[in-house]
Parts: structure tokens; C-alpha cells; sequence
């Protein structure tokens, strides 16, 4: 219990600095910001101006703290003010039409490439020497590729010249309509390989080499040795003794591999034209769209926080040094 | 332009330390390739723009010079409007090092300033600054960026460069500060208090000389890290877009629809560049992790140097031909009492 209010205490402390620098950074812009993003973009809707200034809180009474406090408010009420390019439009509409594309595309594909990554890097620290060895450098080389990158390649060979899967898009709107219907479910998951496979193959090799390493130093552990030498099975030996201690500082590095996955998917969205949330976030900020970029940051960030403390939990179940520590 | 020469011969600076003899010959073939491959695109940096063929800005305005293959005179074709790829390509890579070794520098200041001083300090200190840098590497790092520089004016490099290095300097806190932990209460470092050393002498002249390695590697790790951002935050057009950078050139290339042209060779050139020196560091730095982690040698290397004996480490058991089958074989005693790891214990372990 102790660790776990650790835990929370540390993702409240995190998520208050996210959301105090979201709501410092456009204060911080010297001179008046409305008038010079209004003066910047001419062609900007009237009521644009008027939004502006409700989010930096232009003309509003009351001290900086005051409109801290009440933006707190706001954000806890999903409240994120109107959006300066759709006008009339609130951002959060928006965000719940772009969120769930994103969700589900990079959670599904971010738990493919941890199992299969971790899988295969079990099998190479085990199996240390041979072909695990040789394939470093070309999964070094996987591993660098830019996500977007990658994206372009694909859509290349897979779309343009085989002419296999779609190009873009999330789902095609001449075929089918948004909704809980099969042809729509299957038409977006057709649209969602090749992006799912560019995250895949991007992320399994980072996964794979650490988990490598780990497991080569755990393999020669003295207890592996005497599992071994008790005469259990290989298979056993390898999940319940090997595997089971290595895959812990697998689970505490995914704290830092989420936020460089969702990175890599919201430049991605763009190649594909993706209608998720990395696509909007780009568009905001080509078309100076500041409110919705915020809320964006703020939603990315949230939604990293919260995996990570999923993955806490689950780190717990995992590790019972972690249980008993907090029963000291 | 008048940056680019120290900042460029910086990692000259290491390679001429790794090639010290001895201990190049003992650094695995992964290293070695991996230098190698850094090598040549610092090579390319330096005198890449001076021996490219054209301005790559210049657009040829002749109709046919648009959108042309790779041929004899345009090595890498030539984009829409004309301009050679292949000078793009080199102007690029010079821009994209420079700036990317300038973040790597900067945050590897940052983070042994942050790291040293939280672990030298220890109390409060230790945990105001663990707490912070932990949150620093828990928030998703390009949304960060993109909301920071999308308020700054796009003019020069200066912005990219200062937020990026003010964000990519926690992981390397936490690893130097952990290692700072470990030195702290060693003989040498009491020695050097007691003969009433000044904190800052002791920090300087005992704690970090023996962290160059880890600093080494996590600037190798900064780099790295910083290419991929800095070409990243290009492609979604928040840099300066007047400037050829790996990044710009993807930025055009996909902006002017170079995939449904069929101009394979306008964005394939920049993204394999940032592929290959991503390739190069990495494998640079799983050397040096070996170096430091014998275990983690593949089997060909540890044959090598598994069984050479070392003072301090009981006789080597040799390993038969079938070396690498089976598990009592393949981790040989000498290799088994190597410095033991201890597993990456994570917050509330304190």
C-alpha cells in the first residue's frame, strides 16, 4: 500500500507540473499574445479573438491565481475552451472524436511489440551467441528509423506500388460510415496495418535488447543454475526463474518507452493521415490553433501517466519485493 | 556557421581516446563498426557542404531538371523544384550532427550537474531533484516539445536546441546519480574530505573522473535521442524551415508529395542518413555497455576474453566445443563472478 501511494503521489505531482506549465507557457509570451496571433493570422474567424482571449485570460478580472484556479477547474470539467480554426466548435468535441483512433491504435500495437519484443529477447538471452548475436546490428538499424520515416516506406512499397492495403486515412468514408458495424470495424482495421505495423517493427527491437541483457545477466544467476540443477524442465526454468526477474526492469523502463512510442505515433498520423490525435496536434500547430494544442498536450500526457501507473500495478502483482516493501 | 567547427571535432576528441592502443583492440567488432560508421558521417559533416555539387537551395529553373532520377549530374535527383537532392543531403547531415552533438553536450552537463548534486547533497536536495527529474522523463517528451517551440518564433536553430537539451538531461541524472551514490562512501572520496578538501574539489576532481565512462555513454545515448527529436519536431514543421537539416528535407519531401510522385529518391536518402547514425551510436554504445558488462558479450567475443585470467578472479573453467548449448557451459565460473549487476531497482527502494 505504501508503494502504491508512492506511486500516486508521484503521478500527482507530475501531472501538476504538466498542468502548470500548459497554463504558464502562452502567459509567458511577452506583449499582448491575442493581438499578435491575431495580427499574425488575419484570416482568422471573428470570434477567434474572443476565444483567445478566454484562454489567456485576457480582460478577465481578478489576479494570475484567480485564473489558475479557475482553469483547474476547467480542465477537471473537461473544459477546454473553443477552438480557434473550427470556431464555434469546442475542443473538447474534438478530442473525443480524434482520441479513441489514437488509443486504440497505439495501445494495441505498443502491447503487440512488448510481448513479442520481450519474447524474442527471452529467447536471445537464453539462447546467447548465434544468430541473436548476428541480428544486433540490423535490429539496431530497425530501431533507428524514424517512425514517420518507416511510414513513408511502407505506404510505398505496400500501398503505392502493391497496391495491397490503403494508403491513409482510418477508415474509407465511400465504403462505410463510422459506427459499431462490421464493415466499418473491419474496413478501420485494414487501415490500421500499416500504421500499427510501423510501430511494431520500430519498437520490437528496443524492447527485445533490453530484455536481452537483462536476461543474459539473470541467466547466470546462481539460483537459475540450481533450478537447473533440481532438474526442472528448460521451459520452466526459463519463465518462472529466468524470465520472471528479468522482465522487471523491462516493466520499469516502459515509463520512458510510452512517452517515445506516443511520440513516434502522433508524428506518424501525419504520413498516413491518420484521424487520431497526433494528426490534430499537427494541425494545430501549423495553423496556430493554441487552444486545441494545449488541450492535446494535456490529453497525451495524461493518458502516458495513467498507462504508467497501470504498468505500476502491475509491476506490483509481478515483483513481491515490491508488496513486501510496502508492508514494512 | 562559425559553430560548426569545435563543436564538430568533439567527437574526434572521444574517437582519439577509444583508439588508444590496447584499448581499441579490446572493443568489441559492435563498436568498432559502430565508430566507424560515426566516423564517416562526421567526415561528411565536416567537409560535406564544401564539396557539394550545387547550392541546395538553388532551384534549377529548367523544366526538365524537376523531379529527375538519380543520374550523373544529379547523383540523388533532384526534387520538385529543381534542387539537388544529394547537396541537400549533405548540407543536411552537418546541421543535423552539429545540433544534435550541441544537445548531447548541454544535457549531459545538465544532467551531471543535476545528478552529482542530488546524490553529493543527499537529504531534501536528493529528493527535490530525483522527484523533479522523474517527472521531467515521465512526460511524453515531442508533445512537450511541440507546445514549447509552437509559441517561439521559428528563426535559427537556437530554440530547437535550448528546449531540447533542457528536456532530454533526466535520464542521464538518474544513471549518473545512482553511480554518484556508489562513489560517495568509497575510501578515496572519505580520504579526500578528511584531508579537508573543498566539496566542490572532491566533486570535480574525484567523483566526476570516475563517471567518464557512464557521462561518455549517456552523451552517445543524448545524441542519438536528440537526431530523432530534432528530425521529428523538422518533419511537423516546427523548425526553421529555411535551413536543410535531415529533418527539413522530410519535411519538404512529404509537404510536396514526393511518396505519390513516386520520388522514392527525395525522402529515402535523408530518413536511411538518420537511420545509419542512429545505427552507428547505438551500436557504439552497446560496446561501451559491454566493455563495462562482460556478461553481456555475445559468445564469439567472450571466447575472446572470457577465459584470459584476471587478477582477482578464480582459475577459468574452460568451455568445451559446445560452448553456448547449455547453460553451466556457456557462463563460465571467470565469467560469472564478473562485477555482479544489481537489478535496476526503481523508486521507493530507498
Amino acid at each position: 500500500m505504501r508503494y502504491i501511494a508512492r506511486r500516486l503521489f508521484f503521478y500527482a505531482v507530475a501531472a501538476f507540473v504538466a498542468l502548470t506549465v500548459n497554463f504558464f507557457i502562452p502567459r509567458a509570451i511577452p506583449g499582448n499574445a491575442v493581438e499578435a496571433i491575431m495580427s499574425k493570422y488575419p484570416n482568422l474567424q471573428p470570434g477567434a479573438e474572443k476565444a483567445l482571449e478566454a484562454m489567456l485570460g485576457v480582460g478577465h478580472p481578478g489576479s494570475i491565481w484567480h485564473q489558475y484556479w479557475q482553469y483547474l477547474g476547467d480542465v477537471v470539467h473537461f473544459n477546454f475552451g473553443t477552438d480557434l480554426i473550427q470556431f464555434p466548435a469546442k475542443v473538447s468535441t474534438i478530442l473525443a472524436a480524434a482520441l479513441p483512433w489514437t488509443i486504440v491504435l497505439v495501445g494495441v500495437s505498443t502491447v503487440i511489440a512488448f510481448f513479442l519484443g520481450t519474447a524474442l529477447g527471452i529467447l536471445a538471452g537464453w539462447r546467447n551467441g548465434g544468430w541473436s548475436d548476428n541480428s544486433l546490428a540490423p535490429l539496431m538499424f530497425l530501431q533507428s528509423l524514424p517512425y514517420f520515416f518507416l511510414a513513408l516506406v511502407l505506404i510505398d512499397v505496400f500501398a503505392i506500388k502493391l497496391g495491397w492495403l490503403p494508403a491513409g486515412q482510418g477508415f474509407d468514408g465511400s465504403v462505410t460510415t463510422p459506427g459499431w458495424s462490421l464493415s466499418f470495424i473491419s474496413n478501420a482495421a485494414q487501415h490500421a496495418i500499416l500504421p500499427a505495423l510501423t510501430i511494431v517493427v520500430t519498437n520490437v527491437a528496443g524492447w527485445m535488447l533490453t530484455m536481452r541483457n537483462v536476461m543474459i545477466t539473470t541467466v547466470s544467476e546462481d539460483y537459475v543454475l540450481a533450478a537447473q540443477a533440481k532438474g526442472l524442465a528448460n521451459r520452466r526454468v526459463v519463465i518462472t526463474y529466468a524470465a520472471r526477474n528479468a522482465i522487471l526492469p523491462q516493466l520499469s523502463g516502459f515509463a520512458n518507452a510510452l512517452g517515445f512510442v506516443v511520440s513516434g505515433a502522433i508524428v506518424m498520423e501525419i504520413v498516413f493521415a491518420y484521424p487520431g490525435i497526433g494528426q490534430w496536434l499537427i494541425n494545430a500547430v501549423s495553423s496556430n490553433d493554441y487552444p486545441l494544442m494545449q488541450a492535446i498536450f494535456l490529453v497525451i500526457t495524461f493518458a502516458v501517466l495513467l498507462a504508467n501507473l497501470l504498468v505500476d500495478l502491475v509491476y506490483i502483482a509481478v515483483d513481491p519485493r515490491a508488496r513486501t516493501r510496502s508492508t514494512r | 556557421m562559425s559553430v560548426v567547427m569545435p563543436a564538430a571535432t568533439e567527437p574526434t576528441a572521444t574517437a582519439g581516446k577509444v583508439a588508444r592502443r590496447g584499448y581499441w583492440k579490446r572493443l568489441p567488432l559492435k563498436a568498432k563498426v559502430g565508430a566507424a560508421i560515426l566516423a564517416f558521417f562526421i567526415l561528411v559533416a565536416i567537409i560535406g557542404p564544401s564539396i557539394a555539387p550545387f547550392n541546395p537551395s538553388y532551384q534549377n529553373p529548367s523544366l526538365n531538371a524537376s523531379l529527375e532520377g538519380p543520374n550523373a549530374v544529379h547523383l540523388l535527383g533532384t526534387t520538385q523544384s529543381g534542387q539537388d537532392v544529394f547537396s541537400q543531403l549533405l548540407s543536411g547531415i552537418r546541421l543535423t550532427m552539429v545540433l544534435a552533438l550541441i544537445v548531447g553536450a548541454a544535457a549531459s552537463f545538465l544532467s551531471v550537474v543535476v545528478g552529482v548534486t542530488a546524490a553529493f547533497l543527499g537529504g531534501l536536495w536528493d529528493e527535490v531533484l530525483s522527484l523533479f527529474t522523474n517527472v521531467v522523463l515521465v512526460l511524453p517528451s515531442l508533445p512537450l516539445l511541440v507546445v514549447f517551440l509552437g509559441y517561439l518564433p521559428q528563426s535559427g536553430q537556437t530554440p530547437t536546441i535550448v528546449v531540447l537539451s533542457a528536456l532530454s538531461w533526466p535520464w542521464g541524472a538518474r544513471v549518473i546519480r545512482a553511480q554518484t551514490l556508489a562513489i560517495r562512501n568509497r575510501d578515496f572520496v572519505a580520504a579526500s574530505r578528511e584531508t579537508g578538501e573543498r566539496s566542490w574539489r572532491v566533486v570535480m576532481f574525484d567523483i566526476v573522473p570516475n563517471e567518464i565512462s557512464l557521462i561518455a555513454a549517456n552523451f552517445v545515448n543524448t545524441v542519438l535521442y536528440a537526431i530523432g527529436a530534432s528530425v521529428a519536431l523538422a518533419f511537423i514543421g516546427v523548425a526553421d524551415l529555411n535551413s536543410w537539416s535531415l529533418g527539413t528535407m522530410l519535411y519538404w519531401a512529404q509537404s510536396q508529395d514526393a511518396l505519390h510522385l513516386g520520388a522514392w529518391w527525395w525522402f529515402v536518402p535523408p530518413g536511411l542518413a538518420v537511420a545509419l547514425m542512429g545505427t552507428g551510436l547505438g551500436l557504439l554504445n552497446f560496446g561501451i555497455d559491454e566493455l563495462g558488462n562482460p556478461r553481456l558479450r555475445d559468445a564469439s567475443t567472450a571466447r575472446r576474453f572470457g577465459l584470459r585470467w584476471r587478477p582477482g578472479e578464480p582459475t577459468p573453467v574452460a568451455t568445451g566445443p559446445r560452448a553456448g548449448r547449455r547453460l553451466p557451459d556457456r557462463a563460465p565460473a571467470a565469467m560469472r563472478s564478473a562485477a555482479p549487476m544489481p537489478p535496476a531497482v526503481e523508486e521507493g527502494a530507498r
